[in-house]
């Protein structure tokens, strides 16, 4: 990345919907790029990322030391603290007597080694922490949004031909109630139906009690255990992530099959269809290659903030799941007061939106080339 | 006026939610010749245009005929009807800001019909591509193929929309008001292409107007609709300087420097 970009760039840094190239790049690369909409189009959208990426660690820090608290008075005893002298050694070792940039640059720099910090509740480095409850939720939320997306739009598209008719109906009922039912009494329904009465669902956790987890790869046990050959452990991942997946997916689905409804409802009006079925076209191809490539700009849209309602239903879902994930660590850091853990937790949220938004504004260039090329 | 009708429409009746929209419409196209259709808005003339492609709203039932060559599309089965569609019928909608697909490239919404149809590969159908936008005047046709409509100004685009009616050498196009959405100054080119495809190809045109001064300019013959009626139809030198109906008259004389004396 030249950094010819970051001052045109940082002024409007913020504005991720601002369409305009930085002016001056130089021109062979522009020359390059020309050639490829879309790999210009894409590298636009990564630099702006990265500069998000330094701003949420910004907010991530300014935040924390807003944060009424000493801490001098969390890392020093009790006897410590009434002596000034100790105090000021204590504060000059960890760099808090320097200025605010100081230490945010100080922050950084450890940030780039990977240094979060030690957590106050686990006495481990957060990193370390992270290192597995960020896996754990990425399964679980990962599995979530793949089902809600499949599930979710088909849905709107079948509610979408059949409109009006029973069908649809049908339809509006479970999106309804899918978006109005609050999800931690979701899971507190499914945990009790599905463990307690019917002994269907196999307890919390990732893994069935005295299974030991899958060499780690990804930290996905399901694929770690797919990878090593490992078939009981997958079904056991499986069969744990099945329930709390489909809880968190009750939201999801309601809202994009009513925002996939209405998206190819308002597709099916439009002048090209009625052009495309000028044309001959089997009702098929009308309706994957000239509908839903039009609906699909709503539809990933609202995806992006369906992954975002997603992750906030962790907190809850994997509390009553006793599911290790982010959500849980999140929960237990916050009520805790471990602010090096709330930090991590904050890092790492803020750069999953970031990577969710951007994965948003890439598929816009990708579906709709009025957005990549001028 | 020697040549055999190609498209024959005749007492056509449209009925839409309990509402007569067409009262027994007449026309017919010959090969080789435009025929406008002229009418106040609400007329019915878009209606006819989409009943002969089988594309009206769902709901509406009709009565009539409406044969091409010969064949009655409105009680063809819609396997059949679809195969014509496009393919031996096609059409060009007013605004090709909206008619085009602003997410496919102008290749792609030239040769899938053209592939369908005709089962070309798709080398052969981009050839195919490229020699129609030659033929519609579109500069550096191979290059225009990967780009999309919105590169394009209004009037390439509804030459692009002419070329993808004619992909599959229909015999019959409808043109439905193919000029009004477009600069003034890309108008006549627009018209002229379609009289000279017409000319060349044999393409018999329906070509749908509130435009009587388009009409005089390249129409051979002339129709006037209302109410879901034709009330006057012939050659076009008869009908724009001797209309025998009074409703005929008052649209030429609402034309401006036009007068009926
Ligand atoms: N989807 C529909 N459902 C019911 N009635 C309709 C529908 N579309 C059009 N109509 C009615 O059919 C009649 C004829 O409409 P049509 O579009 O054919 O008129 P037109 O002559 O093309 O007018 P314009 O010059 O404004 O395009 C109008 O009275 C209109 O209100
Ligand atoms: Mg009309």
């Amino acid at each position: 990345m030249s950094p010819r970009w970051v001052p045109s760039k940082r002024v409007s840094g913020e504005d991720t919907g601002g369409g305009g190239g930085g002016g001056g790049r130089p021109l062979t690369r522009r020359r390059v790029l020309a050639r490829h909409p879309l790999a210009r189009f894409l590298l636009r959208r990564t630099a702006t990322a990265v500069l998000l990426a330094v701003g949420v660690t910004l907010v991530t820090f300014v935040l924390t030391n807003l944060v009424p608290g000493d801490p001098a008075a969390a890392g020093l005893g009790q006897r410590a603290i009434g002596d000034p002298a100790i105090v000021a050694q204590f504060r000059h070792h960890y760099g808090l007597d320097k200025p605010l940039p100081i230490q945010y640059v100080t922050y950084l720099g450890n940030l780039l080694h990977g240094d979060l910090g030690e957590s106050q509740q686990s006495h481990q480095p957060v990193l370390d922490d992270l290192s597995t409850a960020v896996p754990a939720t990425l399964e679980l939320a990962g599995a979530a949004i793949v089902v809600s997306l499949v599930v979710g739009v088909a849905f709107g598209v079948v509610a979408a031909l059949r409109r009006d008719r029973l069908t649809d109906q049908l339809l509006r009922v479970v999106s309804l109630l899918g978006v109005s039912v609050p999800t931690f009494w979701l899971a507190l329904l499914a945990f009790y139906v599905f463990f307690y009465r019917l002994g269907w669902a196999p307890g919390s956790g990732r893994l069935d009690p005295g299974m030991t987890a899958p060499p780690h790869v990804t930290g996905l046990y399901t694929v770690d255990a797919a990878l090593a050959g490992q078939w009981p452990v997958f079904w056991s991942a499986v069969g744990h992530l099945a329930l709390p997946a489909l809880v968190l997916t009750a939201y999801t689905v309601g809202l994009l099959t009513r925002f996939t409804r209405s998206a190819v409802l308002e597709v099916l009006n439009q002048d090209y269809v009625r052009a495309a079925r000028a044309k001959g076209l089997p009702g098929r191809a009308v309706l994957f290659q000239y509908v839903l490539r039009a609906a699909l700009v709503p539809v990933v849209t609202v995806a992006g903030l369906a992954f975002g309602a997603l992750l906030s239903g962790t907190v809850l879902v994997e509390s009553i799941f006793a599911w290790p994930g982010l959500g849980a660590y999140a929960y237990r850091s916050a009520t805790t007061l471990d602010l090096p853990a709330v930090m991590g937790v904050g890092l790492v949220v803020g750069l999953v939106y970031l990577t969710v938004n951007l994965a948003v504004d890439v598929l816009y260039g990708v579906i709709d080339p009025r957005v990549r090329v001028q | 006026m020697t040549t055999a009708t190609v498209l024959e429409i005749s007492g056509l009746t449209l009925d839409l939610g309990g509402r007569r929209i067409l009262g027994g419409v007449d026309l017919a196209v010959r090969p080789g010749q435009v025929h406008g259709l002229a009418g106040e808005s609400g007329s019915g003339k878009t209606m006819t245009g989409l009943a002969a492609l089988g594309l009206l709203p769902p709901g509406a039932r009709t009565g009539g005929r409406i044969e091409l060559e010969g064949t009655d599309l409105l009680t063809l089965p819609p396997r059949q009807l679809a195969a014509l569609r496009g393919r031996s019928v096609s059409m060009v909608f007013q605004d090709p800001s909206t008619s085009l697909h602003p997410m496919l490239s102008i290749g792609h919404q030239l040769t899938d019909h053209l592939r369908h149809h005709l089962k070309l590969d798709r080398k052969t159908a981009k050839e195919r591509a490229a020699a129609l936008l030659t033929q519609v005047r579109i500069p550096n046709p191979r290059e225009a193929l990967v780009r999309y409509p919105h590169q394009f100004s209004g009037g390439m685009r509804q030459r692009i929309a002419i070329a993808i009616a004619l992909a599959c050498e229909p015999k019959v196009l409808i043109a439905d008001e193919p000029t009004t959405a477009l600069d003034v100054t890309v108008q006549a080119g627009v018209l002229r292409l379609l009289r000279g495809l017409c000319d060349d190809l044999g393409l018999a045109v329906l070509l749908v107007t509130h435009d009587l001064g388009v009409m005089s300019a390249i129409a051979d013959q002339v129709s006037v609709m209302r109410h879901g009626l034709v009330v006057e139809t012939g050659p076009r030198g008869r009908v724009l300087t001797d209309p025998q109906h009074e409703y005929t008259r008052t649209l030429l004389d609402s034309l401006p420097g036009r007068s009926t004396v």
